[in-house]
């Protein structure tokens, strides 16, 4: 293959480096953030989504990079979310005078990053792209460096994530080790037929490095306090995109590098998936901070989504896709309203803080009423659609752990349920605490659009989501 | 004509467009509660109209579906709405009973009036929904979907205890519905279409059918209510709105009603068979127990809330004795359910609205004071009870008469209930109406006017109606049920 070829193939996270580096010396003389300077970055990654989608399908540099329909499938959505995360960090930002260029420079830098690991076909790219995207989100964290919460919230999740990537590479130099190379298509070849207790140790190690980046229990400890601390539109970025890219991890660490081996990380898997569902509900319920509240909430829903990618299959996959899309949508558009509201310029971050919000902002009540019901899994919002593809495939797949591991998320569903309730409940029942900020007109309208997304237009939307998310499935093992 | 089913349910979303639009253009003011009032009830007398037009063009010799619409969605799914000689009558009863609704909030409503409409539409359109869907997951999506307004209707607009009643009644539910989900599934993996009518005739491995069988109990016995997961109901009713009360009695139980009969029965006739005893013994434990706790109460609203249950009892039975008088008396006990604890309810409202309480103690006497009140009071009871005359008496003979084939000893449990119903009605009807006025609140109460007249009407004409000449239900369902029978019956070798 040509230097040419090569190149076409990665050219979404050429530009996206490039911009990266451009926004930083621009940032770096000029000093002030503009609305063309965020408008430049915002760009950057709009045009990388389009020169994923146009670009050719192929493999990179030996088999290190991937460039198929699910990478695409992955960067478009990563990207078009990283690029509504910098539009409303810095209406966020610049309303509370806290503008810094470097806040765009760290969200392109880590969508680099995510698009890397979506790509991923070697478990040094895979690990080049974590760090990356790791290490901007950890900055992220602390964005608001005079305030101390956002400051702890970047120090755990630093402390925490450099021991995950300690696990994963431990994990991947195991693997390494005991198949002889770092390419998934040559670890393929090694697992095929044999499963040597070296190489599934390896696995398990990189399964709990992953599961740290994606905050499944039991490694999400450090979810809940990230999410209280950091910037509210932070928070959404965190919890949308780098979930998805996270869940791309697992999709191509098992369905490309151990395709044969899914009896044996079905099991790690399952449990996993449950403890988080359990976790996530559970916990949830003592939560009074909505941030931690949708921390909690998070984890239950990457739980489902794990139970997508322990069916595995084109099935699975194409489950966990489509959940997780459908779920970065809620998540965006919840963020995106809270990061809205204000009352007396303080933000709204508790279950009381939204008594009687309905009178105040009928709009914003509705929207959340939405997200809530969404999260909850109540048709016919898009949490409903999200949950009916993944309980659907493990149903389906004829397995009876799976099969029960489905009945129990279900039933762990009703539990979430009640934290659910408790935030409608403030919202519509309850008396009005007082008088409600005007919302950010931005944060507003995202929110708005998300929610419409929920109801009714994923009904329609459907339609083709579903075949784009079952051609990105199809393209997993292929490595 | 195609696509009147699909105007019939989706009619009242038109009304909640206009209802926003009144709020948009009028602002939050009592002009626009006043306007949306008039906008909803028009609104749900236009769906009643389409509903009778469906009644009038349904071919009641064909045991299938009619009205069949058809249209690929996504994943396999497909928009399917169609109806059947079983669920055209809930459908008829659904936009029947939703007018009344709307005019028996007419006054007791006053805040919020227009997100109350709201939900009521939302509601009707979502019910309906039910009844005509021939997709699992539509089924679902409309079945599931309904518990958000009337969590909204219990929570906003209910009683002290609001927000306990809705908390219960959702999670209740809910848990019932997941587990359903799952059977729904996994029926689908293995079916491979979910289509319900494909699904009827498509044979489940009986190990499997107990399963699904199980899981569909878990969601309908919830919904039903039967006992021991009743508990839920009284609570509900209880802190409901009047017109909240009148749909959860009314059309809301059916759903649980009617899911025996479309889904348990049918697709999974074998496992119907191997429960039949235990559906038998809770619904008698249901008839005669709950009858017993209604006796105790000492909140009207709460005693007709037992009643229903009790009441609900006699349907379940009647549906699994699967024999066609088990059948029809189930069907018609559920329609005549509809009306009569629909029309209780309302009577207790009357008297809540005037006197804001519901303490059986609080009153006495009223006849001397509302002489109208108490003959529709006494009309209703005495359909409550069973007297023949009523729909409520065509209903409890049949499904006894179909369980006595069945289950003797069942039939003869249920059999006291119909004692145990007068017991409670009539003492309750003793203490709220006979005797004189002691209590001096209740001195100046008046009589029922013109409005609730009107709401009274169209209930007691078809409580008297059916009871006189039941066969106006019969002639529509028969072939389906016939159909259900045949099936069941070949499918277990009886």
């Amino acid at each position: 293959m040509t230097f040419a070829a090569n190149f076409s193939l990665v050219l979404p996270e050429v530009i996206l480096g490039a911009s990266a580096l451009v926004l930083l010396v621009w940032g770096a003389f000029h000093g002030k953030v503009t609305p063309l300077y965020t408008g430049a970055a915002v760009l950057a990654l709009l045009a990388a989504a389009a020169a994923a989608v146009v670009g050719p399908h192929g493999h990179a540099f030996n088999g290190v990079y991937a460039a198929d329909a699910a990478a695409t499938y992955a960067k478009v959505a990563i990207y078009g979310f990283s690029a509504l995360a910098i539009v409303l960090g810095d209406r966020w930002l610049a309303a509370r005078g806290d503008q810094k260029f470097e806040y765009a420079v760290l969200v392109v830098l880590s969508a680099l990053g995510m698009g890397v690991t979506a790509s991923a076909g070697d478990l040094i790219s895979l690990y080049v792209g974590v760090e990356l995207q790791s290490l901007a989100l950890y900055v992220l964290a602390a964005f608001r460096r005079d305030d101390a919460k956002s400051s702890e919230a970047g120090l755990k999740y630093f402390v925490l994530g450099a021991l995950s990537s300690g696990l994963l590479l431990y994990g991947a130099s195991l693997i390494y080790g005991f198949a002889g190379s770092t390419r998934f298509e040559d670890i393929a070849a090694a697992a095929h037929g044999t499963h040597g207790v070296g190489l599934l140790f390896g696995l398990v190690f990189l399964l709990c490095g992953l599961a740290f980046k994606v905050s499944a229990a039991p490694f999400h400890m450090w979810t809940p306090d990230v999410y209280e601390g950091a910037p509210t539109p932070v928070v959404g970025f965190f919890a949308a995109a780098p979930k998805l890219a996270a869940m791309m991890m697992f999709a191509r660490v098992l369905g490309d590098a151990f395709p044969d081996s899914v009896a044996q990380w079905r099991q790690i898997l399952v449990i996993t998936s449950l403890a988080s569902v359990f976790v996530g509900a559970f916990a949830g319920l003592a939560q009074n901070n909505l941030k931690r509240l949708w921390a909690y909430s998070s984890i239950a829903n990457v739980g489902y989504a794990l139970l997508g990618v322990a069916t595995g299959g084109e099935t699975g996959l194409h489950s966990m896709l489509l959940f997780m899309t459908l779920y970065m949508v809620d998540v965006t558009g919840f963020f995106a309203c809270l990061q809205a509201l204000s009352r007396d310029g303080k933000p709204m971050e508790t279950i009381e803080d939204m008594a009687g919000l309905v009178k105040h902002r009928p709009g914003v009540a509705v929207a959340m009423t939405a997200f809530s019901l969404s999260a909850l899994g109540m048709p016919p919002f898009s949490g409903f659609w999200a949950k009916f593809y993944v309980f659907g495939a493990a149903m389906g797949s004829g397995d009876v752990l799976l099969q029960w591991a489905a009945v129990l998320g279900l039933v762990g569903s009703v539990v979430a349920a009640f934290y659910y309730l408790r935030l409608i409940k403030a919202m519509w029942f309850d008396a009005a605490e007082g008088g409600v900020d005007k919302p950010q007109p931005i944060a507003r309208a995202v929110g708005f659009v998300a929610a419409a997304f929920s109801f009714p237009v994923v009904l329609v939307a459907l339609i083709w989501l579903d075949p784009a998310a079952r051609a990105a499935a199809a393209a997993f093992g292929h490595a | 004509m195609t696509g009147l089913l699909s105007l019939t349910t989706f009619a009242p979303l038109v009304g909640v467009v206009l209802l926003l639009g009144a709020r948009a253009l009028h602002g939050d003011s009592a002009r626009t509660d006043a306007l949306a009032k008039w906008i909803a009830l028009a609104t749900t007398l236009v769906t009643f109209a389409l509903s009778v037009v469906l009644v009038a063009q349904f071919d009641a010799k064909n045991p299938g579906f009619q009205f069949v619409e058809d249209f690929n969605w996504f994943a396999g799914l497909h928009y399917r709405m169609g109806v059947d000689g079983i669920s055209i009558l809930f459908v008829l009863l659904t936009t029947f009973l939703l007018p009344i609704c709307i005019i028996a909030g007419w006054k007791s409503v006053e805040k919020r009036v227009v997100e109350y409409l709201i939900c009521f539409l939302v509601l009707e359109t979502l019910v309906i929904g039910v009844f005509c869907a021939l997709d699992l997951i539509l089924f679902y999506l409309f079945f599931e979907g309904g518990l958000v307004p009337m969590f909204l209707i219990i929570g906003i607009w209910g009683g002290k205890r609001r927000v306990y009643a809705a908390y219960k009644f959702f999670l209740y539910t809910l848990l019932g519905s997941v587990l359903m989900l799952a059977a729904i599934l996994s029926m689908i993996a293995i079916a491979h279409t979910s289509s319900i009518p494909a699904l009827m005739s498509f044979k489940f491995a009986p190990w499997l059918q107990t399963w699904l069988w199980l899981a569909f109990f878990a969601s309908f016995a919830v919904k039903m209510p039967m006992w021991p997961v009743h508990t839920w109901l009284p609570d509900a009713h209880v802190e409901a709105p009047t017109a909240g009360s009148v749909i959860l009695a009314g059309i809301l139980l059916k759903l649980g009603g009617y899911g025996f009969m479309r889904f348990s029965l049918p697709m999974f006739p074998n496992a119907s068979e191997l429960f039949q005893p235990l559906v038998f013994a809770m619904s008698a434990i249901a008839i005669v127990y709950t009858s017993l706790v209604a006796f105790r109460q000492t909140d009207i609203k709460k005693l007709i809330a037992y009643s229903s249950v009790a009441h609900m009892g006699f349907v379940t039975m009647g549906i699994f004795s699967g024999n066609t008088a088990g059948e029809q008396g189930a069907l018609f006990q559920m329609l005549s359910h509809g009306l009569i604890s629909g029309a209780l309810f309302l009577c207790v409202g009357v008297v809540y609205d005037r006197m804001h309480t519901r303490e059986i103690a609080f009153y006495g006497g009223l006849t001397n004071r509302m002489p109208w009140y108490a003959a529709v009071f006494m009309l209703f009871t005495m359909g409550n009870v069973g007297l023949p005359g009523t729909s409520g008496f065509v209903g409890e003979i049949l499904t006894m008469t179909g369980t006595y084939k069945a289950s003797t000893w069942t039939a003869l449990f249920a059999a006291t209930g119909v004692i145990f119903s007068a017991m409670y009605a009539l003492t309750l009807y003793r203490r709220v109406m006979f005797g004189e006025i002691v209590n001096p609140e209740l001195k100046t109460i008046t009589d029922l006017d013109k409005r609730e007249i009107l709401i009274f009407a169209p209930l007691i004409i078809g409580t008297l109606v059916l009871g006189v000449y039941p066969n106006l239900v019969f002639n529509l369902t028969a072939s389906s049920v016939d159909g259900l029978v045949g099936a069941w019956r070949a499918a277990v070798g009886g």
